[in-house]
């Protein structure tokens, strides 16, 4: 290593590292399979993988902060029950869509104010919302709500056309729109600049006089509105509600953003880190689907190992 | 220290009380065939495995770590055993699939503390691998079915009575084990000085790492084990489904006996009544007649007002306003 040179790229190495990962996932499956290798396969990762995306990101701002936040699945599982029962009493859409992101920001906030507040750890407070999160479900209904509402419904089966003859969903517009957001306000906002000072290191922001309350309370509720908006989009592409949806996605929420090269201690990682991350666990459960002779519990294992590899190779380069 | 138990302490009470109101008979215990029953023996032995992960778990705290792998190795140890058994009968059969899967579940510690030692990295995500690949391992074992076995042998480890219901019984030996062993010897200390700094142990003569392998290896062992008793409570090994969120339920079962997340310090005591706690509210909780999914909203209730009342940023906040009301 060598002069100043290396420094550059090696910012951006876990994220290239992942996206040589996608390429050759990806690589692998078309030269393996007939079929593989077409326009809508790549959207469908997108199509099936939306709600996933949405999440990545929110947990993306937690991670950076230094925290982390187990209560996303759950959210997702309580928009889903809200939007279900909300459409079944006749409530208007918008009243719908509104109610739901602002249940998940405000359990955000409520979770951002007691860690902050309180100093307590936000592995335990987030574990008491993704509890609570899931009886409220429970609380609503403990069966599953099916969504008959027609506009629902409607932009739920609306397929957008692109060049190509390859058809989207609305959902994966909605998806790309908050990385687009999320981009913005990570990297080119103030509030962004404190995320990672304060993943960084929380003492040295605090005294640099940076607003790190508005950050660390902050955090927790954009990735609030983003597990809620995640619910709505999972709502969408479920077209039900249900108390178990969503189980243990927050895991896949969070091996996502470490996949996509975040680092777990904070400070370290990008937002479109995350959607790679996301776009190769879809890719995994791609090949897996196309193969057909391996079973879906073989996508647990080969996650878990990627993790391994990832992590461990973010350990050598930290300690570099 | 008995400050840090009064709370809990309290709690537990209170929840015993809210029992003995609503079902009076709650306390009443009869003997039947040489087997203790009541509503007291059935929440000790329901609890059992979440006592007996809880206890591996607080070691792993009191290191400053945590095991998220426990739910998923819980399964595996009942799955290995399960398909092990096969059809036989026999009590070798089971004794030795049960050896087969502890050894086995020694192994996975390992495998976590090489991770948390080894190579340094974070608790929380080496354990994350395991947790999420080892129920794929699980499903992997009994290719995705549920695997039933009808081993009266096997049946004993969750469903035997020895007066007390031997998976009770098991938890208690084994804490009393630990007490023993981290009470009466300098490992408890040792284990608390790592916790606090690991590094400055090891310059003081601490084998950190050693100990950190220990303690995973442990949790991995208990969780073995009580996975052992839920497979044999109900004779069958679920893959995708034993000791689902157990280890939610240990991590707040130590919480609320008052072992700090950050390390350094634990309370064996505690995590008893803390492990108590939870279960007796699930108890609780199906007798009041509300549906049992919502015992996560009081789970969640339970968790807030615990970590409010340790933390010491609200006892501050607690005792000011003490002071503040008569002036």
């Amino acid at each position: 290593m060598t002069t100043l040179a290396p420094r550059v790229p090696s910012r951006f190495l876990p994220v290239l590292a992942t996206v040589a990962l996608f390429v050759l996932a990806f690589g692998v499956g078309s030269a393996r399979y007939d079929g593989f290798a077409s326009g809508q396969v790549i959207a469908n990762l997108f199509i099936d993988n939306a709600f996933l995306i949405v999440l990545a990101a929110g947990m993306t701002f937690v991670i950076l902060s230094g925290g982390i936040d187990l209560s996303v699945g759950s959210v997702v599982a309580l928009s889903t029950m809200v939007t279900a029962s909300g459409l079944q009493a006749g409530w208007p859409v918008p009243l719908v869509v509104v109610a739901v992101l602002l249940i998940g920001s405000t359990l955000g906030l409520l979770m951002g104010l007691v860690i902050h507040k309180f100093d307590i750890q936000p592995f335990i407070v987030t574990l008491a919302g993704m509890f609570l999160a899931r009886g409220l479900c429970f609380v609503i209904s403990v069966e599953s709500v099916s969504i008959k509402d027609r506009t629902f419904r409607d932009v739920a089966t609306a397929a957008i056309e692109l060049p190509g003859g390859v058809t989207i969903t609305y959902n994966v517009v909605i998806a790309l729109l908050v990385v687009a957001a999320a981009m913005y306000v990570l990297h080119r906002t103030r509030f962004g600049r404190t995320v990672y000072a304060v993943g960084g290191s929380e003492s040295s922001a605090l005294l640099m006089g940076l607003p790190t309350t508005r950050v660390k309370v902050g955090v927790y509720v954009i990735s609030g509105l983003c597990s809620s908006l995640a619910g709505l989009l999972f709502s969408l592409y479920m077209l039900s509600g249900y108390g178990l949806h969503a189980v243990g996605m927050e895991l896949d929420a969070i091996a996502a953003v470490v996949i996509g090269g975040t680092l777990l201690a904070g400070g370290v990682g990008y937002v479109l880190g995350g959607l790679a991350g996301v776009l190769v666990l879809g890719t995994i459960q791609t090949l897996i689907s196309f193969q057909g002779t391996l079973s879906s519990w073989w996508t647990k294992i080969v996650i878990g190992v990627l993790l391994l590899v990832f992590i461990a190779v973010q350990r050598t380069m930290v300690r570099r | 220290m008995k400050n840090r138990l009064l709370w809990p302490l309290l709690a537990l009470a209170a929840l015993l009380l809210l029992n003995l109101i609503v079902t009076p008979s709650f306390f009443s215990l009869r003997m039947q065939d040489g087997a203790l029953y009541g509503g007291l023996v059935d929440v000790l032995k329901n609890g059992a495995p979440t006592l007996l992960i809880a206890l591996g778990m607080t070691l792993v705290i009191a290191t400053r770590g945590i095991d998220l792998s426990v739910g998923a190795v819980a399964a595996i140890a009942g799955a290995v055993t399960c398909v092990h058994i096969g059809t036989s009968g026999s009590a070798g059969t089971a004794i030795a699939g049960m050896a087969i899967a502890l050894v086995l579940c020694a192994v996975l510690g390992l495998w976590n503390g090489f991770l948390v030692a080894g190579l340094g990295i974070q608790p929380i995500i080496a354990t994350l691998v395991l947790m999420t690949a080892g129920r794929g391992v699980a499903m992997l074992v009994t290719e995705g079915q549920i695997v039933t076995v009808n081993n009266t042998a096997y049946k004993q480890v969750g469903a035997g009575f020895l007066v007390l219901p031997i998976s009770i019984l098991i938890s208690l030996l084994v804490l009393g084990l630990v007490a023993f062993v981290t009470r009466k010897t300098a490992l408890g200390m040792l284990i608390e000085a790592v916790g606090v700094n690991p590094e400055a142990s090891r310059l003081a003569g601490v084998r950190s790492r050693t100990i950190i392998w220990t303690v995973y290896v442990f949790a991995a062992v208990c969780a073995g084990i009580a996975g052992l008793m839920i497979s044999s409570n109900v004779s069958a090994a679920d893959a995708n489904n034993a000791g689902l969120w157990i280890e939610m339920d240990a991590i707040l079962a130590v919480v609320i006996g008052g072992t700090s997340l950050a390390g350094g310090r634990y309370s064996l005591t505690g995590t008893l009544l803390g492990a108590l706690i939870i279960q007796t509210l699930t108890t609780t909780v199906y007798t009041i007649g509300v549906a049992p999914e919502v015992t996560l909203v009081f789970k969640a209730v339970v968790v807030i007002a615990v970590c409010l009342v340790q933390a010491p940023k609200a006892r501050a906040a607690l005792s000011f306003r003490k002071v503040a009301v008569p002036s």
